[in-house]
Formats: structure tokens, C-alpha cells, sequence
């Protein structure tokens, strides 16, 4: 209360108010960084202060944060990172030569040789010739055109700016995007900010979740009676889900992208994080390319890739880029200039990704530890991927399906009827209430199933397999317990 | 099953799962209700299909956006590199691009000691280097246990890490003489754009002559403008008074608020001090006088402050909107809402690329706030290496540490240098008939007024362009130098400008002034 107020003299509103304030933002949510994880960061005070519990640390199952739960940066990217910080160490007979000549060669690609200096706003070009060398790599030496590629604040940034360049029309005509439940929910997020519409489809849990046109089919021909669907989102590997999608269901998907005349964004971030057996990242580009003209010279693409994820884990750097096909010359004009804007993105960041796409090769200096670090970092979320869905699944009231990619299990949990009474009384929904309870008793922080949506009636949680396998172990085991207790005491 | 669809428009609409039913048939739907492609018919006759994404089906207030410091003339700018470097024969041999505030672009060596920080963080193995000081080392720990897994890789809280959100807090109340500062009210942001734009999208409401309308200098930093045509708000514009050194006038803000009230809801008022494009150093009165008029007027201040260690004129001095704030006492204090932004990318640093800023928020309703920080976390967290830097500059090296020295002979230089050149190029440019020029009081650019001929006029307008562009693109094909028309940050009708960067290196600059001054008297010339 206000000075003005405590003295009695009339004070006035203020000027910027909840009910004045842009709607759209109020719409927004995002469940990752949301409640649960505000009352995580409390009760970490709480016990940095003394404060008992059953529990001496809490543990942030909630983020896709591989970094923080202990995973180890790749030496060589840190070393080029350093290089380029700092060019007197360019000097220093400690840093290999490859590690040296890369940071060179960025650093002529920078204003000044200085990474301090604003770069072009669509990235250094250098940088998104290196891009478009590894997307043809990786897709059997389909071309990649750099003029194509969008480097950008991580992929959200570069999600969101798509998105932002979609959305047009009022009502009926107002823009319609579609998305998968369950998804990541920065996609809902800004769909929200944006005051577009969200076409949710539903992906199979009783099929690993996996992508089915006709559920499409159905959510689009239902969409177009309250908006104008343009849009087709899907993120593969999947989060929250893991599912990696078929190379058949990938073709199924861009030929219903054709028919229905949608704008395909695929979220592709994950797409070295592949652990299952017959299981196999297949680019949208790729596949797009291999159906031949009539489909690769139309339909009109935009392919999203990250730092933050895969072998790297760099979440705190905002790499990123896009990869925009068929898109009209005009729009792209607009595209262009509307990053702009924002100048560009951040320099070490763009470095990084320069490095991630054109690693030590077989026969530089960097090469074997490059590999062992790599192949290190890989193996051990293949084995957490697999722990997890086998411990998982032996809790009676869990079902997990495997976690074929990405970071994260999504399993589905039973939940007593006197549990989901209990949490409707006050006020949660059930999932909620069930990791709030586990977090109190276990500080062990996960996101309900809700923050990414699900089939009614049916609950979940996200966790990521990222702890170190012991602690993972230690955390399986502490789920399973907790789900045990919970069913019992809600029975 | 009873399927829920999440709707964002705020009506949830039931389908049944299994049920194919639907309200209409599809078959009563227009072509493009149905998705139907447009038929287009293409150059040679053929049919063929319209893209999803045309000019006409984008997001049109993208369209409206501009944004003329990286604008068209930058484009045709780089384009004459790439010419230059096919080997193509130009009248100059390189292109001084001195459209933007970028430093090191030009030439500015980075602070040290930053960057000897930022590398131990980026490689820790370093901190067993005995070349790095000690000072330097301490502060790369401090950071990076801050870090989840002690790592710049991990995503940070996003308002940003807590102790550089503390140090920031302690640098705010130590440049503004002790007032306090709650590290809570500090947001780490992309860059100062990002936390402006943040803030800019959470004041935007209404339909028609209820939307949020916002007050912005003109001549303005076209981000506010780009900014606003996004968002579809309303940009109210108050005119800096040229005669005067571009300084502020309360009766020119009235004026433009009260018609602005005509036709939208002013809410927020924007000053950018020291100035851009301009480089005023707005008085201390000034300043109050703003805030006073923002109390009165019932408007949110945003107070763009980026510049604030580039202040070079005589008689001239920072003063922070907080700090005149919290003198003018509670009946101020405790109400205007105001928001000040910072950047690592300006005053003696000049660390565009790492993309490092703040925002302090005051005064703000706890309840919008809840909303700013969901907003926020949305996007995770500004970069964690800017974050890192943010860090050093509010706690650089103290007296009595090993870098401390060797910081201050940096810095000193290159505000010194900056000043110099802020002398020179007002002082050259006043030597050229037809060009004014006022005092570069501060921030990075100068902004002189230059005459057109009648003739060019007309030229430029049969051409279709601005006078002032059309200027500055022949400025740019006949000597390589890249500037940035008036027209791209808005003047008084009748009047043009451009704004050049001070940047180069003072015997770079004294030669771009020279050829700038030639080019104007031939220009003047052919155009008479």
C-alpha cells in the first residue's frame, strides 16, 4: 500500500493493472517453468535456510536441462568457446590446432574479428554456409541453399518469429495451428500470445504415440468450421513424448501437409537424441526431397534445430537456426527484415552451433576425444532411456512407453477417484496435485501431465532421464515408492 | 470418449471422438474455408497453385514493421561488398558502414578483463592458467557456481542468475547514491530491444480508440516504431526540439498527448537519455519535469538508458530516472511506474554480439509482475554468456585488484576517444554549408540537419524515395560510406537528417568526415 494510501489521502490505480494489461499475455502458460517449479524454488530456499524436510535437495526433473543435472560440456566446443573469448589464447600451445584454426576462421567472420560485434541479423554467414554443408551431410547430400538458414535465439526463437509471420485474420478466418497433445508448450504458449487458434491432434499413447493422419484429418475438418487452419506443427523426436516418428509416417504427414495446403513446421531439436532399437531420426527435409518434385517443390517447410539438446546440452548459449523451404520471396523478404529488429543473434551462441555442425573431423588432432566424449554423453541417455521405462513399468498404476528419443518420459499414471475429489477441492487439477504431493515428500520436481496436455480423463507427469544414472536410480526408485504410498492412501 | 479441445480463444469447444458429425458440411465452406489452394495462373499460362504463406495471407502488421538501421540502404550496402570483393571497380576500396552503433565492428578493442573472464568461464580448465589474475578467476567461479552443474550451458532462472541480478541491484544503488534497489525488480534480458519489446507487449490493449497508445520521440531508436507497428499499437509522437539541441518540452508533450487522446488510450511514455539518434543529455530538470508530467498524465514510463556512460559534452551529466524519481520524494517515488533499461552493448564495452541487458521495474502491480515473469519464462533465459558480462560490468575490477588498473586505462580510453570524436565531428560537419549540426552530447551518433536542393527533392520523389534517402544512397554508391537516412528515425516535415556513427577510428573518421563534406558540396552543386 502506498504511502498516499496509509495517510488516507485517495490513492489512484495504477496505471498498469491485471485487467488492463495485454490479454493475450494472460492467456499464456507454460507448464515447465510454471507452479510446481516456483514452489520447487521455494522450498529449495526453505532448506537452504535451515528449514527441515524429508529430503536434503530437490531434485529438477522438470527441464530439459542436461547441464545442470551434471552432464559435461564437449571440451573441444568450450575450447573454440575460449578462443574466440579471448584471442590472446590463440597464443597458448595448450589449445589443439584444430580448436585454434575454427576459432579463426570465426572470428574473421566477425565485425572487427571480435565476437563482441553485431553480426548480419540472419546469422554470420559463414556460420549458415557450415549449416547448410551439414544438412546435406546428414540428408544424402540433398542441397541446402545458406540463404535458407536462419540462425536464431535458440529454436524457440526462430518457432516463435514462424509462427508470428502465420498468423493473420479475424475470427472464423483467424489463423489455425495445428499441434500435437501432448507438446511442448511453448508452441501453446505462443499460439496464446499470439491469438491464434490451436488445432490440437491427438498423438496414440496405445501406439507409442505415434503420429495418425487420420486424427489429422479429423482435427483439421473440425478446425475449419471455427478457423482457417494453415499450419502444421510436429515435434520429432517428440517431446514430451519421445516417440520418433516413422520414415512412413514422416511421408504420411507431408503428403496430408499438401493436401490440406499447410505450412509445415517440424521441431526437430532432438534429432541426435535416438536411443531405440530400429528406431531412426529421419529429417523432414529428407523425406520431403526423396517424394519427389511435386511435393519437394511445394510444400512450403520450416525445420527447426537447437544447441540446447542432442550430445551438446548448451541450453544456456541460445543456439539455433531454421531452415526455411519454398518459402515465398516475398515473405522471406519480410522474414528477413522482421529479424531485423531484434539485430541479431547472440554471437557465442552462433559459434557454437558453427561448431556442432562441423565437429573435429577423423583426422584433426580433437577427433578421438571429440567421439569419446560424444558417444559417452549419447550411450548414458540411452541407457537412462531405457531404465527408466523399465522401472517405470514394474509400479503397478504406471505405464510407460518406451522412451524411444528426446529427454524425457511421459508415463501415465492411474490416479484414485478419491485422489482426483481431493484435488478438485482445492482447486488442482489432479496431476498437479499428485506432483505437488510428491515434491513436498520427496523434492522431486517433475511437470504434470496437464502443462502439455492429454486425452480427458487420463493423467501423466513429465520427467527427464537426465540425472546421472545412480541418482536416476535412486529418483525411479522414489516415484515408484511415492506412486505406491499415494494409490494407498487415496484408496 | 469425450474429447476436451484446448481453444485459445477462450470458448472450449466439445467433439465427440468418434463422431465424423460436424455443424456444417465442408461442402458448404468456401474454397479457402476449406483449405483449397488459390489457383494462380503463373507467367506461361500454367495453373498453379498458391503458396500457404503469401504477402497477402501474412501476420500485416509484420508488413508495417520497418526498421531503417539495418534497412534497405544496408542492404544495397553489403551488396557493394560483395561487389567490391568480386574485384568490381568502385570509386572507394571499402565500405564504412557507419549506419549502427556497433564498436568493435569498427574497430574498439574489448575491456580485458571481460573477456578473460568469459573464456575461464566458457573453458574452467583455464582457472589453472597462472596467466589469468586472480581478480579475474574470482569472479569466473563466483559465476559459474551460480550456474546449475557450474556450467554457462545450463538454462538460468529466467528473470536471469540471481547474484548478477543482486550485483546489478548494488551497481544501480551505488551510480545513484544509495537510493535502494530490490534485485527482485531487476529483469536480465537479450539485450535491452528484448526487454523493451517485453514490456512494450504487456502495456498493449484495447480495439480502436481504446488502444494502448505510446509516446516516443521523434527523431526515435526505430525499434520503438518496429516495435509498435507489431503489436498493432498506437505511436504517439512528441517532437524533440531541434533549435534547442533536441531537447524535451513539456508543452510539446502535452500536445501530443492530448490529440493522441482524440483517437487512442495513451498509457506509456518513452525517453531515450542520452539520445538516439540524437545524443541529447537531458538536464536534471528536464527529467523532472518528465516524471512529473508522466505522474499527472497518469502514463508508465520507460526510461531507454543505454547510453549512460556516453556523456562527453561539458555541463553535461547522467541522471538516472530512478534516482530523479526517488528525489522528488514518496508522492513520486511511491507511484510512477517506471521501467529503465541497460545493454552491455554500448558505453565503453560495446558487447553487441553477447546480446547482454537489464530492465528494473518500479512500482509495478505484484500482480503484473506474477504475469512478466510467466512471460519471461516462456523464452527460459536471456543468454547465459551475456548474463556473464552483465555481471562484470556492474562489478568491475575495484581499486586495489590486480586488473583494476589496466581496466581503468581501457575504459578511459575508450570514452576519451569517443568524446574526441564526438567534438571532431560536430566541429567538421558545422564546416559544411548546408549541414548543422548540434553538440554530440552523448550517446554514439550525430545527427545533422542537411540542406536538399529543390531539384534533388523533386528527383527523389519522381524515384519514389524520401529526399533523405535518395541523398544517402548516392552518399553511399559514390564513396562507400553507409548512413542511415533521417527519414528511418522521423523529423519535422520539410526537414532532413541523417545519422552516422562515430565509431571509426579517429583518423578513419576525420577522412569519412572529409569525403562526407565533399560529397554534400557536390551534390549541393549538381542538384542547384
Amino acid at each position: 500500500m502506498s504511502q498516499q494510501a496509509a495517510n488516507g489521502v485517495p490513492c489512484r490505480g495504477k496505471v498498469l493493472t491485471l485487467d488492463n494489461m495485454n490479454p493475450n499475455v494472460r492467456r499464456v502458460e507454460y507448464a515447465v517453468r510454471g507452479a510446481i517449479v516456483q514452489r520447487a524454488g521455494q522450498i529449495e530456499k526453505e532448506l537452504k535456510e535451515g528449514v527441515k524436510k524429508p529430503f536434503t535437495e530437490v531434485i529438477k526433473a522438470n527441464i530439459g536441462d542436461a547441464h545442470a543435472m551434471g552432464q559435461k560440456p564437449i571440451s573441444f566446443l568450450r575450447q573454440v568457446l575460449a578462443l574466440c573469448s579471448y584471442p590472446e589464447l590463440l597464443e597458448d600451445n595448450k589449445f589443439p590446432e584444430d580448436a585454434k584454426h575454427r576459432a579463426r576462421r570465426i572470428l574473421e567472420a566477425c565485425g572487427g574479428h571480435s565476437i563482441g560485434a553485431y553480426s548480419a541479423s540472419q546469422g554470420i554467414e559463414c556460420v549458415r554456409q557450415d549449416v547448410a554443408r551439414y544438412i546435406e551431410k546428414r540428408d544424402g547430400g540433398i542441397p541446402s541453399n545458406p540463404d535458407n538458414i536462419y540462425l536464431s535465439t535458440g529454436a524457440s526463437d526462430a518457432i516463435v518469429t514462424m509462427l508470428k509471420l502465420l498468423v493473420c485474420g479475424e475470427g472464423r478466418d483467424r489463423t489455425g495451428v495445428m499441434i500435437s497433445i501432448p507438446q511442448y508448450p511453448l508452441y501453446s504458449a505462443a499460439l496464446a500470445d499470439l491469438g491464434a487458434v490451436q488445432i490440437s491432434y491427438y498423438l496414440d499413447e496405445d501406439k507409442c504415440w505415434s503420429l495418425d493422419v487420420a486424427e489429422l484429418k479429423r482435427a483439421v475438418d473440425a478446425a475449419r468450421q471455427h478457423c482457417n487452419p494453415r499450419v502444421l506443427c510436429i515435434i520429432n523426436p517428440g517431446n514430451p513424448t519421445g516417440q520418433v516418428q516413422s520414415r512412413q509416417c514422416i511421408e504420411d504427414v507431408i503428403r496430408f501437409a499438401k493436401e490440406e495446403h499447410l505450412f509445415l513446421m517440424a521441431d526437430e531439436v532432438y534429432q541426435d537424441n535416438v536411443y531405440a532399437e530400429g528406431c531412426k531420426f529421419h529429417s523432414f527435409k529428407k523425406v520431403l526431397f526423396e517424394m519427389g518434385p511435386a511435393y519437394s517443390s511445394t510444400v512450403e517447410m520450416a525445420s527447426f534445430h537447437s544447441t540446447s539438446k542432442c550430445y551438446m546440452g548448451e541450453c544456456g548459449f541460445r543456439g539455433g537456426y531454421m531452415e526455411v523451404i519454398n518459402m515465398d520471396p516475398e515473405v522471406k523478404a519480410q522474414l528477413t527484415k522482421l529479424v531485423s529488429v531484434r539485430l541479431c543473434p547472440p554471437v557465442p551462441g552462433q559459434a557454437l552451433l558453427d561448431l556442432v555442425v562441423n565437429p573435429p573431423q577423423p583426422d584433426e588432432p580433437s577427433y578421438n576425444t571429440f567421439m569419446k566424449e560424444r558417444t559417452a554423453v549419447l550411450a548414458a541417455l540411452a541407457e537412462k532411456a531405457r531404465l527408466t521405462e523399465q522401472i517405470f513399468n514394474e509400479v503397478p498404476g504406471v505405464t510407460c512407453n518406451p522412451v524411444q528419443g528426446a529427454m524425457y518420459t511421459f508415463p501415465r499414471i492411474a490416479l484414485p477417484q478419491k485422489a482426483i475429489d481431493k484435488a478438485k477441492e482445492e482447486g488442482q487439477v489432479p496431476d498437479m496435485f499428485y506432483c505437488m504431493r510428491l515434491l513436498e515428500e520427496e523434492g522431486i520436481c517433475l511437470v504434470p501431465g496437464s502443462g502439455f496436455g492429454q486425452r480427458e480423463g487420463t493423467f501423466h507427469f513429465r520427467m527427464t532421464i537426465l540425472p546421472p544414472t545412480e541418482k536416476l536410480k535412486i529418483v525411479l526408485q522414489k516415484i515408484s515408492d511415492f506412486h505406491v504410498r499415494f494409490t494407498q492412501e487415496f484408496s | 470418449m469425450a474429447v476436451v479441445l484446448p481453444c485459445v480463444r477462450g470458448a472450449i469447444i466439445p467433439q465427440s471422438f468418434q463422431s465424423q458429425t460436424l455443424s456444417q458440411p465442408l461442402s458448404s465452406l468456401s474454397a479457402t474455408r476449406r483449405g483449397l489452394p488459390k489457383e494462380k495462373m503463373s507467367e506461361n499460362g500454367v495453373l498453379s497453385r498458391a503458396k500457404v504463406l503469401t504477402i497477402d495471407t501474412m501476420n500485416p502488421t509484420v508488413k508495417k514493421v520497418e526498421y531503417a538501421v539495418r534497412g534497405p540502404i544496408v542492404l544495397r550496402a553489403v551488396e557493394l561488398e560483395r561487389e567490391l570483393s568480386e574485384g568490381m571497380k568502385k570509386p572507394f576500396s571499402e565500405v564504412i558502414k557507419a549506419n549502427i552503433g556497433d564498436a568493435h565492428a569498427m574497430g574498439q578493442q574489448p575491456i580485458t578483463f571481460f573477456r578473460q573472464v568469459l573464456a575461464l568461464c566458457s573453458y574452467p580448465e583455464l582457472l589453472n592458467d597462472s596467466t589469468f589474475p586472480e581478480d579475474a578467476k574470482s569472479r569466473a567461479r563466483r559465476i559459474l557456481q551460480s550456474c546449475g552443474g557450474n556450467s554457462m550451458g545450463s538454462y538460468t532462472a529466467s528473470q536471469g542468475i540471481d547474484s548478477v541480478r543482486q550485483d546489478v541491484a548494488r551497481y544501480i544503488e551505488r551510480r545513484d547514491g544509495g537510493v535502494p534497489c530490490d534485485p527482485d525488480d531487476i529483469y536480465l534480458t537479450t539485450g535491452a530491444s528484448d526487454g523493451i519489446v517485453t514490456m512494450l507487449k504487456l502495456l498493449v490493449c484495447g480495439e480502436g480508440a481504446t488502444r494502448t497508445g505510446v509516446m516516443i520521440s521523434i527523431p526515435q531508436y526505430p525499434l520503438y516504431s518496429a516495435a509498435l507497428a507489431e503489436l498493432g499499437a498506437v505511436q504517439i509522437n512528441y517532437y524533440l526540439n531541434e533549435e534547442k539541441c533536441w531537447s524535451m518540452d513539456i508543452s510539446e508533450l502535452q500536445r501530443a498527448l492530448d490529440e493522441a487522446r482524440r483517437h487512442c488510450n495513451p498509457r506509456a511514455l518513452c525517453v531515450i537519455n542520452p539520445g538516439n539518434p540524437t545524443g541529447q543529455v537531458q538536464s536534471r530538470q528536464c527529467i523532472e519535469d518528465v516524471i512529473r508530467f508522466a505522474a499527472n498524465e497518469r502514463l508508465l514510463l520507460m526510461a531507454d538508458e543505454v547510453y549512460q556512460d556516453n556523456v562527453y559534452a561539458e555541463g553535461c551529466q547522467f541522471h538516472s530516472f530512478k534516482k530523479v524519481l526517488f528525489e522528488m520524494g514518496p508522492e513520486y517515488s511511491d507511484t510512477v511506474e517506471l521501467v529503465s533499461f541497460h545493454s552491455t552493448s554500448k558505453c565503453y564495452m560495446g558487447e553487441c554480439g553477447f546480446r547482454g541487458g537489464y530492465m528494473e521495474i518500479i512500482n509495478m502491480d505484484d500482480e503484473v509482475k506474477a504475469q512478466l515473469t510467466k512471460l519471461v519464462s516462456v523464452r527460459l533465459c536471456p543468454p547465459v554468456p551475456g548474463q556473464a558480462l552483465m555481471d562484470l560490468v556492474v562489478n568491475p575490477p575495484q581499486p586495489g585488484e590486480p586488473s583494476h588498473d589496466n581496466f581503468i586505462k581501457e575504459r578511459t580510453a575508450t570514452l576519451s576517444a569517443l568524446a574526441e570524436k564526438a567534438k571532431l565531428t560536430e566541429q567538421v560537419l558545422n564546416t559544411i554549408q548546408g549541414i548543422s549540426c548540434n553538440p554530440v552530447q552523448g550517446a554514439m551518433y550525430s545527427f545533422p540537419r542537411i540542406t536538399i536542393p529543390e531539384k534533388a527533392i523533386q528527383e527523389a520523389m519522381d524515384k519514389g524515395q524520401e529526399p533523405d534517402m535518395f541523398y544517402c544512397m548516392k552518399m553511399l554508391e559514390e564513396t562507400g560510406i553507409c548512413l542511415v537516412p533521417g527519414s528511418g528515425f522521423g523529423q519535422t516535415d520539410g526537414t532532413y537528417h541523417f545519422r552516422m556513427t562515430i565509431l571509426p577510428p579517429t583518423d578513419k573518421l576525420t577522412i569519412l568526415l572529409n569525403k562526407v563534406k565533399e560529397f554534400h558540396q557536390k551534390f549541393t552543386q549538381q542538384y542547384s
